[in-house]
């Protein structure tokens, strides 16, 4: 049986109530949106970017602990990111989610592993992705935002 | 909440004899005994609806109205015979009355289809209120794009409920074409005022559509006397199966009311200068019909009508206010809809910790709650959240569950406190 503490650590409780970054960015150089239909959860996702870094990143919106703390995360681990370095970042993260035979790369991961317990939860999954999918908008700069649907 | 008719230490219902008749409550969830407050979303099936329908696809399964061998018969008997139950349990005065359909949501695009569709015009209003689930919004946005007509959203309460007057003033003699409004609401337990508004409309000769889907298992119907001229529901949020519902209409506007589908069965004669259409309700049940589904309904009826719904309604009232007074005990949890008469659903969010985040934790206690907007987008607007939590109650429910219940969002507070 698998332990709820997997799933609310500390640290996920502690990013969602409290989630670092949290401001619309200004000036920035990229954005998109992302929605959740199923449970409402939205966010906006603001980068600053120069000479190919991430030089500053923010996020505002609304939604559950957990897509609220991978969010928070997400965005303190892109700072000072290269977009290549990010993009791998995005994958491993979504290979930890759903890909249930390999063990988190956590090196590569750095704090974004203490959500691996999401991937026990398959319909949370989506709470958990939705940053990552709307940070791939962003570098995209795609116009039309992303919905977890 | 209106105060509790019943002292009664003893619940007038034989609920450990209910509890019985449901196999799927006797399993655990995490080690925990499952706890199923998600009857909104849909209500579990009692043995009898199970091997009603095992039993038809056993020894009588056929088409109907077509063979004349003898389970063609049989089949057409069993589908008929739950056409006749359907009738007397919301007191239809006809069985040409009784359409099936593929659930609430078809009855009541079926409405929008052949009733309203070809009678709208530019400047003509559909009136509605602010707690209708998308069914009953969605519809009549359509037509309203295609025809020119305004959609009128009757205000509600902060309470959750029908602010009356706003419904008076909404409701226009020349413009409105039809009242569409929930008997009870998904996603905040309201009780509305049908009768009333019933009566307002006719005043005005306009017709009235009723979404039943959350009334027909917790409170006694009688279209008749309520006055409706159309009342849609669900076989799977009555103890049936899913895939088959239910929308009556007044005969007299089914008869001047064009099909809604072409095909089998729900015609006359077919050449190709023209085809004429079948009698009621067959005008409306083009193609093979959900049989199954329509005998599974039938049994689920026989299931409630044993229990006798105006002891039902009693005991989830009684429930209701019990669940109400924990849950509220609890601090940190704001209810959403306080309406004075309501049923069976307890819609709340809590301070700390997201409506997504209880259904999880609840959930590992065994708890199946549902979080969401609850297919009413509008109402969690009106209440300013993005989703609630809620529990929703069927007769099988017991004050244990309520107390399993306030145990587990005892737990969410230990972890997001
Ligand atoms: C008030 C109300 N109306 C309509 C519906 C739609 O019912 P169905 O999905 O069975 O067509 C529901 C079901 O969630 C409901 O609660």
């Amino acid at each position: 049986m698998n332990d709820l503490r997997d799933l609310y650590q500390e640290v996920v409780i502690d990013h969602g109530r409290k989630p670092r970054n949290f401001r619309a960015l200004e000036p920035h150089s990229h954005e998109a949106k992302g929605f959740n239909p199923l449970c409402g959860d939205q966010i906006a996702l603001y980068l600053q970017i120069e000479n190919d870094v991430i030089q500053d990143i923010g996020f505002t919106g609304s939604g559950c602990a957990i897509s609220m703390a991978a969010a928070s995360l997400m965005t303190e681990s892109l700072k000072g990111k290269t977009i290549s370095e990010a993009e791998k970042l995005f994958d491993a993260y979504h290979g930890m989610l759903t890909n249930q035979e390999n063990l988190p790369d956590t090196e590569r991961l750095g704090k974004l592993a203490v959500l691996s317990g999401v991937r026990e939860y398959p319909t949370r999954v989506k709470c958990a992705t939705l940053a990552g999918h709307t940070l791939k908008a962003a570098l995209s700069n795609s116009e039309k935002p992303v919905t977890t649907e | 909440m209106s105060a509790v008719t019943s002292q009664t230490l003893q619940p007038p219902l034989d609920v450990a004899r209910i509890r019985a008749d449901f196999p799927i409550l006797h399993q655990e969830i995490y080690g925990k005994p499952l706890v199923y407050l998600d009857n909104g979303a849909t209500t579990q099936k009692p043995q009898s609806v199970i091997d009603a329908v095992s039993h038809y696809y056993a020894a009588d399964n056929s088409n109907v109205h077509r063979g004349v061998h003898a389970l063609s018969e049989r089949a057409t008997a069993d589908y008929e015979g739950a056409r006749a139950k359907v009738r007397d349990f919301i007191h239809a005065a006809s069985e040409r009355e009784i359409v099936f359909t593929r659930g609430t949501t078809e009855a009541i695009n079926l409405v929008a289809h052949s009733y309203l569709g070809p009678r709208l015009q530019a400047g003509d209003e559909i009136l509605i209120s602010h707690m209708e689930h998308h069914s009953n919004i969605v519809p009549w946005q359509l037509l309203c794009e295609r025809s020119g007509a305004e959609l009128k959203v009757v205000p509600i309460s902060d309470a959750g409920e029908i602010v009356y007057e706003e419904f008076e003033r909404l409701l226009s003699p020349e413009r409105t074409k039809l009242v569409a409004v929930g008997h009870v609401s998904n996603a905040l337990g309201t009780i509305n005022p049908i009768e009333q508004i019933i009566r307002a409309a006719h005043a005005h000769d306009i017709p009235v559509l009723i979404d039943g889907a959350q009334a027909v298992a917790h409170l006694p119907v009688d279209v008749q006397a309520l006055g409706a001229d159309f009342y849609a529901f669900s076989g799977h949020k009555l103890f049936g199966p899913t895939g088959i519902g239910v929308l009556y209409a007044r005969e007299a506007l089914l008869d001047v009311m064009p099909p809604y589908q072409g095909g089998g069965d729900m015609i006359r004669t077919v050449s190709f200068s023209g085809s004429t259409w079948n009698e009621l309700p067959y005008k409306f049940e083009a193609g093979t019909p959900n049989i199954a589904g329509a005998v599974g309904l039938g049994a689920a009826i026989d299931y409630v009508n044993s229990l006798d719904l105006a002891l039902v309604q009693a005991y989830e009232h009684d429930l209701l206010d019990y669940a109400t007074q924990q849950v509220s005990a609890i601090g940190d949890i704001r209810l959403v809809g306080t309406a004075q008469r309501k049923a069976g659903i307890l819609s709340f969010v809590m301070e700390n910790a997201h409506p997504h985040d209880i259904g999880t934790i609840v959930d590992h206690e065994g708890v199946a709650i549902r979080a969401g907007h609850h297919c009413a987008m509008p109402v969690m607007e009106r209440f300013g959240v993005p989703a609630t939590a809620r529990a929703s109650l069927a007769c099988y429910n017991t004050r244990d569950d309520i107390d399993a219940l306030v145990r587990a969002l005892q737990r969410v507070h230990e972890l997001f406190g």
